[in-house]
Parts: structure tokens; C-alpha cells; sequence
């Protein structure tokens, strides 16, 4: 057996600095926690944390067939996503099935900005630069004029929190006029930097791309507000939890559709009234009502964490389905987790049995997300 | 008091053991937020899989350090898990244990050479 070669993000020496416990992710060498798991949960919902995510890729589209690009392989529509916004996208296999998921800003009038899964990131890369070229995949003249730029010379930090505006608004003052989905281009310790007011924590705050070779003086600067603590992985897994957010491995695979995942946001109405979607013939069967299975939220109401791959059983016992994450909430000291059952056991207040160990312990279907989340968002006019 | 390669501890008083996780472990776990005692009255065998500690990234079993009956388990664990990260070696105890035998004790690390194993890991 050979031992895993993990790559590095430009802050790997920075984390080990820290104390970071590091681990393997996604074939990076990954710091999971640095003071602890439930500090650093608890820091980011009344603070400010700072992630690097610097693993996950990176890339743009530019081009005027950057939007047919898109759109041949997501549901979204991304001709009206308007400059100055962003989107969550789910890449699809032809039938349907999630092969990941994006988030997709528009910083400028031309050109798209993905940032993808870093597990994903070589799949998804490839099925890019595959439609660009693959001519029947769309009409060639406007597939012709496409960019296609894979960005590894560029960092990604996540600072989520409450208090992350205030962090921002002394670097970055601009950036704080942004509402929850917007993105831009702001100058930032005099690099250019992509910062979008969204992350992945339900808290407000900011994703940040900046060139991997300042990151480490923008992750210092950060740092060195007493508002900021360095966050690991673990924390982030427990927050996104809370938050409901589904994560690419556990509650979405080629195995899901948009449908079954309870994702259909994703999906823009334009989009489906056109037809033009991976897999269309399924998901409108689905959205018609044949439908085996649908992503829930579960409450533990006493009883040990039921973690991934704990059976969720109905009242007799019988086996609905299977927990695809579970964590004790830091929030709000009980278990919760995201699993999958039929539509029939899916509805709000649906009493069901998470199997921990072989025992069956009391829990219940819930409404998402678990903690209300605290985005900035534009007022209503 | 004496060490398990699983980080197990035991202290003997008389014919029966307090036992419980080594500092090292609670450390590695990280903040204990649930904790599962084994039954009183249950007979364990050394090794067996008899308590369950959790993390929130993980759960990892407790192993038996030594054979014999249940006899007490600590019932504060539950509500105050926490205590196994504060003091794992002494408040944070997990059960206690009726040897049934004794020489198992003479195959387990003292402090001493339970440090010298951790300086290996």
C-alpha cells in the first residue's frame, strides 16, 4: 500500500502553526479543528470565523456561449442571473443525477465564476471543457466563444458570523454594500479579489478569492481582528448541518435527483418549461408525484447522535431509509441529522426512530433549516 | 494507575476498579457532548466494547480495560459529558468495575511506560 500523497493549500503551514489539528479531505491536508469543534461552532454563530477553502476549485467562463455552457449541463438559468449576483447550481449527469454542486457568481456583465467541490473539481473541470468542445452538446455557434479558465493560482478563504461585516467593513468597506448573493470585484490589500456576500454556515458573511500568493497576509490581516478565530472543517460540517444545507457525499450523488434531493430552487421555471434539462423525463416524473424517496430533517428528541448510515424506521420498526448526516447540534443541544424517506413519512411533525447501535430512540420529522439562519438580505421594496 | 494501548485507564481500590478514558484520549475526541454507560450488573470481558463516548465529529467505544461485573457507572456523565474533557482521569471516570481478574492488571502500562507508548504514536 502506498500512502496518500495530499496536496496542500498555501496556508497548510499556517494551520499547523495554530495547533490546527489536520487531516486528510479531499486529498488535501485539511485542519478539522483548532481549539475544538463545539468553540469554534459556537465562535462563528457569535462572531466571526474565518475557513480556508482554498481545496475547492475554481474557475471561469467567459464568453458568449459561457451561458449556453452553462446551461447545457445545470438547470439554472443563468441569462437572468444579473451581474453583481450569484446562483447555487447543481451539475447534472445526463440522467439527471447530482454530479455536484456550485455556486456561480456573475462579478462582472461578462463571464461566470464557479467555485465547485474539491473532490469534484477534476470531474467537473473535464465535463466543462468536454461541452465546450462537444459541438452536439449544443448549437456550435454559440458554444464557438467560450473561456474556459481553470483558476489555480487563486485562494479561497470563507468569513462567516455575525460579526464578519465589521471585520470586512475595516478592509474592505465596499464589500459591505453587498446583500446576501451578491458578488463583485473589490481591491483588497491591493489585490483583486472576488467576494460574495454568501458562505456556508446560514450566517452572514463573505467568500473571498484572492491570489494564493498574498493569501497568507489576508489570512493574518483577518486574524488579527479579536472579532476572528480560525475555524476547521469539523465546525463547518456542524454549522452547514444546522443550517440544513446539503453536502456533496451525503445528501446529494449521481444516485439523487434535484427532486428527490428537496433542491428544486436550483431549478429555474424557465428552465423547466423549456425542457432543456439533464435528465428532464425523470424529474418531471418525480415532480409529478413518482417519487420513492425525499431528502428530510430529522430531531433526535432523546437519545445518542444517529450519524451517516443510521437507519431511520417508522414507528413499527420498519426500515424508511438511511440518515445521510448526523451531528449533535452545538446550537441547540440535541441531535439532528438529514436523511432520506418516502414523500408518505416526510411531512412536519411525522414521528420516526433513528436505530443507533442497534436501538431504536424517538425523533421526528422537522422543518429546515434547524437554526434560522442570519443572511444579509436586500429589504423588500 | 495503570494504561490500555486503547487509552483505557483503571485504579484499582481493593477487589474493584474505577475506569474511565486517558487524558490523551479525551483529548484526541475532542469535546464530549454524549456519553453511553454500559448496565449495571453487566458482566464485560477485557476488551469488549462497553461504553460509548461522543464527540460531535464522531463516536469512538470504550474497551473494557479489565473483566468482571459492572458494579457502579458514573450517572453524572449524562447530563455533564463535558467532564470527561475536564477531567477524564479522575471526575470524568466512566464505570466501576468487580475484577474477576486480577492478573489481567499485570498485562497493563503504568504511567511510565503509558507515556513512553504515547511518545511512540
Amino acid at each position: 500500500m502506498s500512502e496518500e500523497i495530499l496536496k496542500s493549500t498555501p496556508l497548510e503551514d499556517r494551520h499547523i502553526a495554530l495547533g490546527a489539528r489536520m487531516v486528510p479531505f479531499a486529498g488535501y491536508n485539511m485542519p478539522v479543528q483548532y481549539e475544538g469543534v463545539l468553540a469554534e461552532h459556537k465562535w462563528t454563530r457569535a462572531s466571526a470565523g474565518l475557513f480556508d477553502v482554498s481545496h475547492m476549485g475554481q474557475a471561469r467562463i467567459t464568453g458568449e456561449g459561457a451561458i449556453a455552457t452553462l446551461e447545457a449541463l445545470t438547470p439554472t438559468d443563468f441569462a437572468a442571473l444579473k451581474a453583481g449576483r450569484q446562483k447555487y447550481a447543481l451539475l447534472l449527469a445526463e440522467d439527471g443525477g447530482i454530479l455536484d454542486d456550485w455556486m456561480v457568481s456573475r462579478p462582472e456583465a461578462e463571464g461566470f465564476f464557479l467555485v465547485v467541490n474539491a473532490a469534484c473539481k477534476d470531474q467537473d473541470f473535464e465535463i466543462i471543457a468536454d461541452a465546450i468542445a462537444d459541438d452536439e452538446n449544443g448549437p456550435p455557434d454559440e458554444l464557438e466563444d467560450v473561456e474556459f479558465e481553470v483558476l489555480t493560482e487563486r485562494a479561497l478563504l470563507a468569513l462567516q458570523g455575525p460579526k464578519a461585516k465589521d471585520v470586512m467593513r475595516e478592509l474592505c468597506p465596499a464589500a459591505c454594500d453587498m446583500y446576501f448573493m451578491d458578488c463583485g470585484t473589490f481591491e483588497l490589500l491591493g489585490e483583486t479579489a472576488f467576494i460574495s456576500r454568501s458562505g456556508y454556515t446560514g450566517e452572514d458573511g463573505f467568500e473571498i478569492s484572492f491570489p494564493a500568493e498574498r493569501v497568507g497576509d489576508l489570512w493574518d490581516e483577518l486574524l488579527s481582528s479579536p472579532l476572528v478565530k480560525p475555524i476547521g472543517l469539523g465546525a463547518r460540517d456542524s454549522l452547514r448541518l444546522e443550517a440544513g444545507m446539503p453536502l456533496y457525499g451525503h445528501e446529494m450523488d449521481a444516485g439523487y435527483t434535484l427532486v428527490e434531493a428537496n433542491l428544486g430552487f436550483a431549478m429555474q421555471k424557465s428552465r423547466l418549461e423549456r425542457g432543456d434539462i439533464r435528465g428532464i423525463d425523470r424529474i418531471r416524473a418525480q415532480l409529478g408525484g413518482d417519487l420513492a424517496r425525499v431528502r428530510v430533517a430529522i430531531r433526535v428528541l432523546a437519545g445518542p447522535p444517529a450519524r451517516e448510515g443510521a437507519k431511520i424506521l417508522d414507528g413499527d420498526g420498519e426500515e424508511l431509509g438511511v440518515v445521510t448526516s448526523g451531528v449533535p447540534s452545538p446550537s441547540l443541544g440535541v441531535s439532528i441529522a438529514m436523511g432520506y424517506v418516502p414523500p408518505a413519512f416526510s411531512a412536519i411533525g411525522t414521528a420516526v426512530q433513528l436505530e443507533v447501535r442497534g436501538k431504536p430512540y424517538a425523533a421526528e420529522i422537522v422543518s429546515l433549516p434547524f437554526v434560522a439562519n442570519g443572511y444579509h438580505r436586500q429589504p423588500k421594496s | 494507575m495503570k494504561f490500555t494501548k486503547d487509552h483505557e485507564w483503571v485504579r484499582v481500590e481493593g477487589a474493584e476498579a474505577f475506569v474511565g478514558i486517558s487524558l490523551y484520549a479525551a483529548n484526541a475526541l475532542g469535546d464530549v457532548v454524549f456519553v453511553e454507560l454500559p448496565e449495571m450488573g453487566k458482566t464485560v470481558k477485557q476488551g469488549d466494547a462497553f461504553a460509548v463516548v461522543e464527540s460531535v465529529k464522531a463516536a469512538s467505544d470504550v474497551y473494557a480495560p479489565v473483566s468482571g461485573e459492572v458494579v457502579a457507572v458514573n450517572d453524572d456523565l449524562p447530563n455533564a459529558p463535558e467532564t470527561i474533557n475536564a477531567v477524564p482521569e479522575a471526575g470524568g471516570w466512566i464505570a466501576k468495575i468487580k475484577l474477576s481478574d486480577l492478573s489481567e492488571l499485570d498485562g497493563l502500562m503504568d504511567q511510565v511506560a503509558y507515556d513512553a507508548y504515547l511518545d511512540t504514536l
